[in-house]
């Protein structure tokens, strides 16, 4: 090997610790598997100890099955709906749109599915936050049902905003409700999802004090909405992104996203540097 | 179970020793695979391609999928060479394998340029990304021609005393004059080959899927068609070939290497199976035990004809 004048002190550095992986790379076990609804499916399974120590707005990069005609040759990421180091289990709700998730419905209990994770980078939390609010639509519910317990474990408040088209393709809404959080359902069909409603509301929890932190997914039309109310209140607001994506662990730079960062346009990747951002340089 | 020797794993490309033949493609790897395995178990650390110029990259969509491939249209991004010294290197440097620095520019005198700079302690080897456009002929690669090739590894070797190996283009149509070129410019090795150009449409919008149009293809999809420039690249240079293109496990790797590789690139199967570099190198010694071969060198240029006569002139 070609001689590095530092080589043998990083070599005796590195030999001192045995190597523990962050990310792991594992066939997992499906352990449930329901239909919430016409869209949403519910799937979990028993990972790792690493696998399960995922956080809020973590995700993992999932080997689909094959549905029948189809070969999808990368993975497709998935967000993180629960997990519980106890149980070495990790949950999550997908909705069925593509050739990744139509494979995803075939498994069955006792099924292997090949997931990668924990990646990205997840919410932060502040124990100063006394109310935060949350607002989400599509499978941004699902990406925001672990912030809702985590912060309620935290001892803080939950208001959780949930837009859907209507209230049978709704998810997340139980599972918050029973979380102890004050659930507020909008929908389409009733028109109560309209921007101009959507962002009374949020004016109203903010002017009321009930609003220390704002985190959102699943909806560009909202982040933009909850982007200006971030900056003119002065709020500390959280994006969960997404975009496409290959590797899921920065390797590709194929899920970049532009920011705004004091206005310099900065490319980031969304798998490495996010998906969680500050929203305030978002360009949702 | 009888005791083994272990396998001789090492391979020796110019100057250079690696303690195993596999080492990541440029441009897949980063920072984040070290968060799934040790990086000490690679023979080389291959960074991504850097510009002396800074580069945002193409616009996305970015990637496309296809039968057993992925199609791509990146776009180099690069931070310069400042951050590259201040914080990429010194992130590769806490690792034990030598790191090969990619380095790419849009004329001969930017490939001098960047090759200047990145000839600094604790860089082993630079890799020269020839793939890439000249604009000083039209946006031609420099790679799909001896003369372009010749042209910037004579340059670069002028300005390092660093070795030097290029990486070609499977699109060029003379693969193998292109490497003698690189070889008598001075390149202690050619890397063959990086991604087929390659075009994806969506036929439901009638437009290309990617931002950038034209992309790279790569994936097992490519495999046979830069198996093929390795072997007849190996059989016309005397300098060690690089094999890299859809190599997905240990079988691919050996089968590269009985063309007539040295050492191997793995890129996008690390985007399926992150663990696939590590579980290469332990499929290639599994093999190499299996079947009696003490030192996977010996694998290199090691294909037969059916008849059990020599294939490979190396």
């Amino acid at each position: 090997m070609m001689s590095k004048p530092d080589m043998a002190s990083r070599e005796t550095a590195f030999s001192s610790a045995p190597f523990e992986p962050a990310v792991v790379a594992e066939r997992t076990v499906v352990v449930a598997h329901e239909e919430v609804n016409s869209e949403y499916r519910f799937l979990a399974v028993r990972a790792s100890p690493v696998a399960a120590a995922a956080k809020p707005g973590q995700f993992f990069n999932l080997l689909c099955p094959e549905p029948p005609g189809l070969n999808p040759f990368l993975r497709r990421p998935m967000s993180l709906y629960g997990s519980d180091p106890a149980l070495n289990r990790v949950e999550f709700l997908y909705k069925i749109v593509g050739a990744g998730t139509r494979g995803l419905t075939q498994l069955s209990v006792g099924d292997e599915l090949d997931v990668v994770g924990p990646l990205g980078r997840g919410f932060r939390f502040d124990p100063a936050w006394r109310s935060v609010v949350l607002v989400g639509r599509g499978v941004g519910l699902a990406t925001l049902a672990p912030v809702c317990r985590a912060v309620k474990a935290g001892g803080a408040n939950v208001t959780a905003l949930l837009s859907a088209r209507s209230r049978a393709v709704l998810v997340s809404a139980a599972v918050m409700q029973s979380g102890g959080a004050d659930v507020v359902p909008v929908f389409d069909e009733d028109g109560s999802s309209a921007p101009a409603k959507v962002e009374r509301l949020l004016r109203d929890l903010i002017e009321a004090g009930r609003c220390d932190a704002l985190f959102t997914c699943g909806s560009a039309r909202l982040a933009r909405l909850m982007k200006t109310l971030a900056l003119e209140y002065d709020l500390p607001a959280q994006i969960a992104m997404e975009q496409h994506m290959a590797c899921g662990l920065g390797l590709c730079h194929v899920c970049v996203r532009d920011f705004d960062v004091g206005g310099e346009i900065v490319s980031r990747r969304v798998c490495w540097d996010g998906p969680v951002f500050d929203l305030r340089e978002a360009l949702p | 179970m009888t005791e083994q020797k272990p396998v001789d794993m090492s391979v020796k490309i110019g100057g250079i020793t690696l303690a195993n033949p596999v080492m990541p493609a440029s441009g897949t790897f980063e920072e984040g695979l070290a968060r799934v395995f040790d990086l000490n178990r690679l023979g080389a650390l291959v960074t991504k391609t850097v510009t002396a110029e800074i580069r945002k990259g193409n616009p996305v969509p970015r990637a496309a999928e296809s039968a057993n491939g992925l199609l791509n249209a990146i776009g180099i991004p690069s931070k310069g060479i400042p951050y590259y010294l201040e914080h990429t290197l010194p992130f590769y440097r806490q690792f034990t394998p030598p790191v090969i620095t990619s380095i790419s520019a849009p004329t001969v005198d930017g490939f001098a340029e960047i090759a200047r700079a990145m000839s600094v302690p604790g860089v082993s080897v630079l890799e020269l990304n020839i793939s890439c456009p000249n604009i000083e002929e039209g946006g031609r690669a420099f790679g799909l021609t001896a003369r372009g090739a010749e042209r910037v590894v004579k340059t670069v070797k002028a300005v390092t005393k660093l070795p030097v190996w290029a990486k070609l283009t499977p699109n060029s149509h003379e693969v193998p004059e292109v490497a003698l070129a690189a070889l008598e410019a001075g390149a202690e090795a050619v890397v063959v080959a990086n991604t087929v150009l390659a075009l994806a449409i969506d036929a439901e919008t009638f437009t290309p899927v990617l931002g950038n149009v034209l992309g790279g293809l790569s994936g097992p999809a490519i495999k046979p068609v830069n198996l093929r420039h390795v072997y007849q690249t190996a059989n016309r240079v005397q300098i060690p070939v690089i094999g890299c293109g859809g190599i997905s496990n240990a079988v691919d790797a050996v089968e590269y290497m009985l063309a007539g590789a040295t050492a191997v690139q793995v890129g996008t199967a690390s985007f399926i199976q992150p663990n696939a570099m590590p579980d290469i190198i332990d499929g290639l010694a599994a093999f190499c035990r299996r079947k009696g071969i003490g030192r996977v060198a010996g694998l290199t240029g090691a294909l037969i004809t059916k008849s059990g006569e020599k294939a490979c002139s190396l």
